[in-house]
């Protein structure tokens, strides 16, 4: 089943062509990282296929849909983890739950096991009662994931989500991304270490120069030339025994 | 669950010591009762027509200034935000003041107050035109702002240019708001706005909740953000009118109500709603009450006391605020 559709997507935002002729399908289970230097339009290709940018010319499947319909085909995670109030992390992820709860708005038995699933997923349960406004960033991002999860919804777009994590939080990010794609469920996560995308994407995107430059697995992404092209870097990229490593080297 | 007791219980308590004072002396269980036997004779009729108005009038705009700005701040995602910022109790005001110095006032009771929700009515409508109908929470401030510091101006060059003394004091005694003296004409006047008002806002607090998240976050919950501001501004706009033209302004109870009470419902701007519609009352109801016990002979306005009681709240606040700083 496809779960988001771009047919020729072109954006024009200040009169400043963003990128145009942007065509990409994502199935199920699949960890697709989008890639590309910044300003190359990974968050403004993101924001439009959501349907939160107006769209020059080109069709979203997601954009199309209804806002109601949408909440319940995509959940997203803008870059900024916004969380304006010290609500407790228990009543965070269960914002998660909105989409489908009914309009008196108590959380029939069913919503409430999603909701402490997605908690126990990320390891949450300590922080249940605490403010979300108070912790830390890593943990932060950990909340706001699992208000993602709680929506339950076949795709999961996410905005930089381990920007400013620590190594192990970045790795456990990824991790859950991954097991995500293993039960079905597909993410659309942009990133800027190539090193974990390598590892954890079952596929990547790279936007640069106005669009689509490769798509594909990492290994035929992270080429020397598209990258010296893309992002005008060299790397050393190996296949090891503890799987792929790749580490960029120098500006060229 | 036990906060709304506890808040029922203190506004149902200070709703009936506000019965229960005025300068006819009589005891409290005495004029209780007279309210509710409902005979004839002066002390049933001050009851009826004086104290209970008042009494009203208190709870309700109290409610609705609380909520309001509960609605305000949840959507504004800005704990310093009042009922009072997009421009309405300015232009409500300016309305107000309009018709004291044409001496509306004298000619027709309600001349005041209906000149206040014109003013208010033609507010809102600006402060909407110059939002524009999408655009975020900045443009609204940048309106509100806008059409406040206008109407305020406005304001000024009437009390400036007034050839009337006796008027400009009425002017600036009417700005500082007060609940003496009004009548059930006047609660059946600012009613529906409030409660029409109080309705709109009601129905926002699920879109409050998902603006936790931010704008984006919450459009992708499923939330109409041009439809959640609609129904923001107008719900306060019809509250801050309907209590403007027939109390006045009362300021700090829309600002200090939500921030109080912010702490007791788990920041949750659905469950502020309510609560803070419930502080509101028992707030307004006590400034009322102070106002009567304290000066009884001089005619302290209610706008000065929530000023007064709110200004200490809000140090409190910010001492508060400096202490968990790192």
């Amino acid at each position: 089943m496809t779960l988001l559709s771009l047919t020729d997507l072109a954006v024009t935002l200040r009169n400043r062509p963003v990128f145009s002729g942007v065509s990409l399908t994502i199935g199920e289970g699949e960890l697709v990282g989008l890639i590309g230097p910044n300003g190359a339009g990974k968050t403004t290709l993101m924001r439009s296929a959501l349907g939160l940018l107006p769209i020059q010319s080109g069709q979203s499947s997601l954009a199309a849909m209804s806002t109601a319909d949408r909440a319940r085909a995509v959940a997203w995670m803008p870059q900024a983890r916004e969380i304006a109030w010290p609500v407790p992390v228990e009543r965070l992820v269960a914002l998660g739950r909105l989409p489908y709860l009914p309009i008196s708005g108590k959380i029939p038995p069913a919503d409430q096991e999603k909701i402490d699933a997605a908690i126990a997923y990320l390891g949450l349960e300590e922080f249940r009662a605490r403010a979300a406004s108070r912790l830390s960033g890593g943990e932060q991002a950990r909340a706001l994931i699992a208000r993602a999860i709680a929506q339950d919804t076949p795709l999961l777009m996410t905005d930089e989500p381990i920007a400013g994590l620590d190594p192990a939080h970045q790795i456990a990010t990824m991790q859950v991304f991954a097991d995500l794609a293993r039960h079905g469920r597909s993410t659309l996560v942009s990133l800027h270490d190539l090193g974990l995308a390598a590892r954890h994407c079952t596929r990547l995107v790279l936007l640069a120069e106005g669009g689509i430059l490769a798509d594909g697995a990492p290994e035929d992404v992270l080429t020397d030339a598209l990258l010296a092209r893309a992002f005008g870097v060299t790397a050393w990229h190996q296949q090891t025994s503890s799987g792929p490593v790749f580490q960029p080297l120098e500006v060229i | 669950m036990r906060l709304f007791l506890i808040l029922a219980t203190l506004v149902t308590v200070l709703f009936a010591v506000s019965l229960t004072i005025g300068p006819a002396e009589t005891g409290g269980l005495q004029s209780l009762a007279a309210l509710l036997t409902g005979s004839d004779g002066p002390l049933p009729m001050v009851m009826r027509e004086i104290r209970l108005p008042r009494a009203l009038l208190a709870a309700l705009i109290g409610g609705g200034l609380g909520m309001a700005g509960a609605a305000l701040q949840g959507y504004l995602r800005n704990p310093l935000a009042e009922p009072g910022l997009i421009g309405v109790s300015g232009s409500a005001a300016f309305g107000a003041v309009l018709a004291l110095q044409a001496g509306l006032t004298a000619t027709a009771t309600l001349g005041l107050p209906l000149a206040a929700l014109l003013g208010a009515v033609v507010g809102v409508f600006l402060v909407m035109g110059l939002a524009g109908a999408r655009g975020g929470s900045l443009t609204l401030i940048l309106a509100g702002i806008a059409i406040s510091a206008l109407a305020g101006a406005l304001t000024s060059l009437v009390l400036n240019l007034s050839p009337n003394p006796f008027a400009a004091n009425d002017i600036v005694f009417w700005m500082m708001g007060s609940l003496a003296d009004r009548s059930m004409t006047h609660l059946w006047l600012a009613l529906p706005f409030i409660v029409i008002g109080a309705g709109l806002l009601a129905s926002t607090a699920r879109g409050l909740d998902a603006l936790t998240l931010g704008e984006d976050a919450a459009e992708t919950l499923g939330l109409s953000l041009s439809r959640l501001r609609l129904l923001v501004v107008l719900g306060t706009a019809a509250i801050v009118g309907g209590a403007t033209a027939v109390a006045g302004s009362i300021g700090f109870v829309g600002l200090v109500v939500p921030h109080i009470l912010r702490p007791f419902v788990g920041a949750q701007p659905s469950r502020l709603l309510w609560a803070s519609a419930l502080g509101g009352a028992a707030l307004l109801l006590m400034a009322d009450i102070s106002v009567r016990v304290i000066l009884p002979d001089r005619d302290l306005k209610l706008g000065v006391v929530t000023a007064l009681i709110g200004a200490p709240l809000f140090l409190h606040l910010i001492f508060k605020t400096r202490r968990e700083l790192p």
